[in-house]
């Protein structure tokens, strides 16, 4: 699970599955723009491809080829673990 | 100095001729025979008929096929065309067939998306806000 918590532990990684949840399924060259253009986030293609490698060996994304095309999809699976932890207990017990 | 053509890399000219008039909308403005199969082949716009001219070049040279694949593979687009409403130039877009690896987003002052020209490239197609 600390490997979930690294991996949310980034700004530009939170902000990249902030466009999946807005629209799942991009390419690397729509992530990039969405990044640059609404977050002001200018990080480098090399660097944003970096963040979504640690992203999908977590787990948190998933990529998909379609013909010539690679799309990149939001997992929220590994997060699971986090409610089953501490949220779903509290509302178990809750009054 | 003036911007007087640009290029898109096509791996067939004919069927790239049909997609950037029929589909697109441009029209042919040369074609002109180079001798072999390859020709001096030109689309305009019909809003820009004496505008910057697009051409049409073949992909031959063993570079080119490989940089076109590696920027379809990111997603990237080789070029971007200006559209007065994207929402409904991607409508009929899509409608006519075209897949899209981008639908229209709103970046700042511009919304973009993403289209396939079936020659091998991306193109963006872009309205600016304003």
């Amino acid at each position: 699970m600390s490997d979930i918590f690294k991996a949310l532990a980034d700004a530009t990684r939170r902000a990249i599955l902030d466009e999946l949840t807005d629209r799942n399924g991009q390419t690397l060259f729509e992530i990039c723009a969405r990044l640059t253009t609404k977050h002001q986030l200018g990080s480098s293609r090399q660097a944003i491809s970096q963040h979504l490698d640690m992203l999908e060996t977590v787990g948190l994304v998933t990529t998909r080829r379609e013909g010539r095309y690679k799309y990149h999809y939001l997992d929220v699976t590994p997060l699971e673990p986090i409610i089953d932890r501490w949220l779903t207990p509290n509302r178990r017990n809750a009054p | 100095m003036r911007i007087t053509i640009t290029s898109v890399f096509v791996d067939d000219q004919d069927k790239a001729l049909d997609f950037y008039t029929t589909v697109l909308g441009f029209q042919k403005k040369h074609d002109i025979p180079l001798g072999g199969e390859d020709r001096w082949l030109t689309v305009v716009s019909p809003e820009e008929p004496d505008g910057t001219e697009l051409l049409l070049e073949p992909d031959g040279h063993p570079a080119v096929k490989p940089y076109k694949s590696a920027l379809v593979d990111d997603g990237i687009p080789c070029t971007s065309f200006a559209v007065d409403d994207i929402q409904a130039e991607f409508t009929r877009l899509r409608d006519l067939g075209v897949t899209f690896t981008q639908e229209p987003v709103a970046m700042g002052p511009v919304t973009t998306a993403v289209l396939d020209d079936t020659c091998g490239n991306l193109i963006q197609i872009a309205q600016h806000h304003g």
